[in-house]
């Protein structure tokens, strides 16, 4: 059974008609690269494996929980799902130790000490367990993105979802960002990002997802997708990325 | 029979009123912080009939005179059969009116913080109460102080009118003392003195938190 199950999902902001019944499944272990142009619903397909975007029409299966259009508590579901942001967001009032420790000290209850050894083994992971009593303001981009995967992955997700994770960060940080990724999906954790690194996609995923208004217009082994794309908005999209 | 009032007697007096008038504002200013919360946590609530209801409230004491609010309980609530004294009438109107201020300062100040806080804390799995408990209040309240003490200074002068139905705080006991000594000028100068020397180390004390949280972040 797939881990991620998505089917006939559709998705309105106002009029605007952003997901137009989008199929997905996402098998344990798949590190899946979401690519599209901005606009594509990209983003907010995404967004709605979590529940940060409720969807209209369709149904959402994450681990064999099922969850229908309008439905409400979201909470069992995002225990399972962890995302990382493009900006990082993490709680500027607490240390880099308690931003890690928050969720699974207040949602799971776990004792103090069991989270901090938790956190710290989290965030050696990451190669921040120095910082533990650092302030975010006090670290580089690089590492508090960093953190937020710690930060996520101390609530032992089934699945992360990354949001151009890489994207708000200077051109020399990226790639520290990167080896924790790659790090994580060679230890077999299920992935999920929405992604400009098309290198990075081609090289780490072992599906790829081209989103085009709406659709998901094409999709397959990163390499032979790259390699030889059979719509023609595709190609147009990998050359136009390349470009640059 | 005719009594002589000397200086003294005049800043004796007006002390007595000026207790009232810190008693009041701290009063006003307590259950006005109270209330501002409850009304804070409807006004931003996904309920729409609790936002409805805050909204309300906010838009009604701010855009009515407090002056017609005190009235309005001070003559409204005997119709009712409920008998209430200038003190009482007084304390619940500077109340009501302090609260929905607050509740207005607050809501800015948690629409400040960046929608990607709320999103993070969702995305752990928190719920509603534990993100406004560890993530979203710490943070408006560090934004918060610095105008909610600058809005003290507001309450303190609000309290002025209470005088109007009667209850001898600074000012009802400063037009008292005009009326008996034939020195307005005087007088008044003193009861401004006083109220200054209440709202001065308020704003004094605002400008500095405005200064620490400003080098802060």
């Amino acid at each position: 059974m797939s881990l991620v199950k998505l089917t006939g999902v559709h998705k309105h902001f106002g009029t605007n008609h952003v997901l137009k019944g989008v199929d997905l499944a996402v098998e344990q272990g798949d590190v899946v690269a979401l690519i599209g142009r901005s606009g594509s619903g990209k983003s907010t397909l995404l967004r709605t494996i979590n529940g940060l975007e409720r969807i209209d029409e369709g149904e959402l299966l994450v681990d064999g929980a099922a969850l229908h259009a309008g439905q409400g508590d979201l909470r069992a579901l995002r225990q399972k799902v962890g995302m990382i942001f493009q900006q990082f967001n993490l709680f500027p009032h607490l240390t880099v130790g308690e931003n890690v420790m928050l969720a699974p000290t207040v949602v799971k209850r776990r004792s103090k000490a069991e989270t901090e050894a938790l956190a710290r083994e989290m965030l050696d992971k990451v190669g921040l367990a120095d910082k533990f009593a650092s302030y975010p303001e006090q670290l580089s981009g690089g590492q508090q993105q960093r953190v937020a995967i710690a930060r996520a992955l101390a609530m032992q997700p089934r699945v992360l979802l990354c949001d151009e994770i890489t994207s708000a960060l200077d051109p020399e940080l990226v790639s520290e960002v990167l080896a924790v990724v790659r790090q994580l999906a060679r230890e077999g954790m299920t992935l999920i990002m929405v992604t400009h690194e098309m290198r990075f996609a081609r090289e780490v995923g072992n599906k790829l997802i081209f989103m085009h208004h709406g659709r998901i217009h094409e999709s397959g082994d990163p390499r032979e997708v790259f390699a030889d794309p059979r719509t023609p908005e595709l190609a147009n999209f990998i050359g136009a990325v390349q470009a640059h | 029979m005719l009594v002589q009032f000397t200086t003294w007697d005049v800043i004796r007096n007006l002390l007595e009123g000026g207790k009232w008038t810190l008693a009041l504002s701290l009063i006003a200013f307590v259950l006005g912080g109270l209330v501002g919360l409850l009304i804070l946590f409807a006004r931003i609530a996904r309920n729409r009939a609790l936002q409805a209801f805050a909204k309300g409230y906010i838009e009604v004491f701010q855009g009515t005179p407090l002056l017609m609010q005190l009235f309005l309980v001070f003559f409204g609530l005997p119709l009712i059969g409920l008998d209430v004294s200038p003190w009482f009438a007084a304390a619940l109107g500077l109340t009501l009116f302090t609260s929905a201020y607050l509740a207005e300062i607050w809501r800015g100040c948690v629409e400040a913080l960046p929608k990607g806080q709320w999103e993070a804390s969702e995305s752990l799995a928190l719920n509603y109460l534990q993100q406004m408990r560890h993530v979203i209040l710490p943070q408006a309240l560090r934004i918060a102080i610095p105008p909610t003490v600058g809005f003290s200074v507001q309450v303190v002068k609000g309290t002025a009118v209470a005088s109007i139905i009667g209850f001898a705080e600074l000012t009802k006991t400063g037009s008292m003392l005009a009326n008996a000594t034939f020195q307005p000028l005087l007088v008044f100068g003193l009861v401004a003195a006083g109220y200054f020397a209440l709202c001065f180390p308020l704003s004094l004390f605002a400008k500095r938190l405005e200064k620490k949280f400003h080098v802060a972040r």
